[in-house]
């Protein structure tokens, strides 16, 4: 009979969790995924590579909820992400069922960050090799929020943030045009931020958004409302080109 | 509105006239003690404890629901082993105030009013003729008073001293304490005797 009682990640002379660091690769090869947090509402936009043709795309969605209140999207191992994303679930109803009151978005981040740092303590197992982006609104205070996880087991909370591939350029664009913003400008601008990285077009991106209004509806964009979007991110875009150009011409 | 005596018997003896039934959990949720004296004060301490381990982890107050219920499913666990306990849960949180009572059996059930322990028939006969949602705080203590006073009154198992509380949204404060002795005297006045009359007459000349 094997044993499962050896650690598998230890620490290395310098004071590194190699297995920990790997897993990060494994998160930097996955699709981008871009999460915003305006005043009413929380975006979450992912790469979708082509889908084959004869495949079901609905059964491979990327934007997934936790509960009615809670979005989650991930880059990295989609089978972990399937594992930890069924733990979540289940720990929401639990929730409810002992404390009467639906999870907090920090609580159930919390929770997925505590699984993540007990796989990298724990004999026998391997690091999830993902990191989570977390959206939604908490019970009563109806504060939107956004979070982030990862494969060591960290937390925190972000206006705006990406993960996976290209995530340092994808998070530069973020931190020189982010600022509050609230309904279809959050959307475009966690769209604006993806197409920094992906083709252009709705069906290389996928898209859900949840509203303060509607906190109990994750509204997954049809393909054709973010080619619209899409179209109108191009059409400022050339406008602001040409802005910049016609005073030049004109001195 | 919470009120309790302060009686503790053992079979006929009457153990304690002192015994704060009235427990604080925490500055905004009481609970109160019907039922073995140890259980009660036991598992209500043990219910601060986890409000204070949730309000340190969650970085908010627990919800009355919320530790109502870790009250109930602790006594669950326990159940056929023998704790007794009859207890109110009455709090205030984010949805406003909260009542549940919860038993050894781990029963738990949410209310506007509950009476519990041996005098709680009395006292069920009172509160009920004279409860109204909208009371202000002033009727509402006072009913709550005559309540324990009125269970005391009949019930050997029952008295001492009748404390009330009001639960607000600021928290707890303790409203009164009264000798449910002094308050048979002060709802049923005795008058004066002839004798006595005559005695203040011959002085007042």
């Amino acid at each position: 009979m094997a044993r499962y009682d050896r650690a598998i990640t230890v620490f290395s002379p310098d004071g590194h969790l190699f297995q920990v660091e790997y897993a990060l690769e494994a998160v930097r090869k996955g699709n981008a995924a871009v999460g915003v947090r305006g005043t009413d509402t929380v975006v979450l936009a992912v790469e979708k590579k082509s889908t084959p043709k004869l495949q079901d795309s609905r059964s491979a969605r990327k934007i997934v909820s936790l509960d009615n209140h809670i979005a989650l999207a991930c880059a990295g191992l989609k089978a972990d992400a399937r594992v930890l994303i069924n733990k979540a679930r289940i720990e929401c109803q639990s929730h409810r069922l002992t404390l009467e009151d639906p999870v907090t978005v920090e609580y159930i981040t919390r929770y997925i960050a505590g699984l993540q740092q007990k796989y990298t303590q724990s004999g026998g197992v391997r690091p999830f090799g993902l990191s989570t982006l977390i959206v939604g609104f908490d019970p009563y205070t109806r504060i939107p929020a956004l979070y982030q996880t990862d494969p060591s087991g960290t937390f925190s909370a972000w206006k705006a943030n990406a993960t996976g591939r290209n995530s340092n350029s994808i998070r530069e664009f973020l931190e020189k045009n982010y600022k509050e913003s609230s309904g279809q400008e959050t959307v475009k601008l966690a769209i604006r931020a993806l197409l920094e990285v992906v083709e252009s077009g709705g069906k290389n991106i996928e898209v859900a958004v949840m509203t303060r209004e509607e906190e109990g509806v994750l509204k997954q964009l049809e393909e054709e409302e973010i080619d619209i979007i899409v179209a109108e991110i191009e059409a400022e875009k050339a406008a602001a080109e040409a802005a910049k150009k016609g005073p030049a011409k004109e001195t | 509105m919470v009120a309790a005596d302060s009686r503790a018997s053992m079979g006929g003896y009457i153990s304690s006239q002192s015994v704060k039934k009235i427990i604080e959990i925490n500055p905004y949720m009481l609970g109160t003690m019907a039922g073995g004296a140890a259980d009660c004060q036991f598992w209500h301490r043990n219910l601060g404890i986890k409000c204070r381990l949730h309000a340190l982890a969650n970085k908010r107050r627990i919800s009355v629901s919320g530790a109502s219920k870790l009250l109930a499913n602790m006594l669950y666990s326990y159940r056929g082993m023998g704790l007794s306990v009859g207890t109110m849960i009455a709090g205030w949180d984010e949805t406003g105030p909260g009542l549940y009572y919860v038993d050894n059996e781990g029963g738990r059930l949410k209310g506007d009013r509950f009476s519990v322990g041996s005098g709680s028939p009395y006292a069920y006969g009172v509160l009920d003729s004279g409860y109204k949602y909208d009371m202000s705080v002033e009727e509402t203590s006072e009913l709550a008073r005559r309540s324990i006073y009125h269970a005391t009154f009949r019930d050997g198992a029952s008295g001492g001293v009748a404390s009330v509380y009001h639960v607000g949204p600021e928290g707890w404060t303790k409203l009164s304490g009264d000798d449910v002795e002094e308050l048979h005297y002060h709802y049923y006045p005795v008058a004066p005797a002839i004798a006595e009359q005559v005695m203040e007459e011959a002085t007042a000349e």
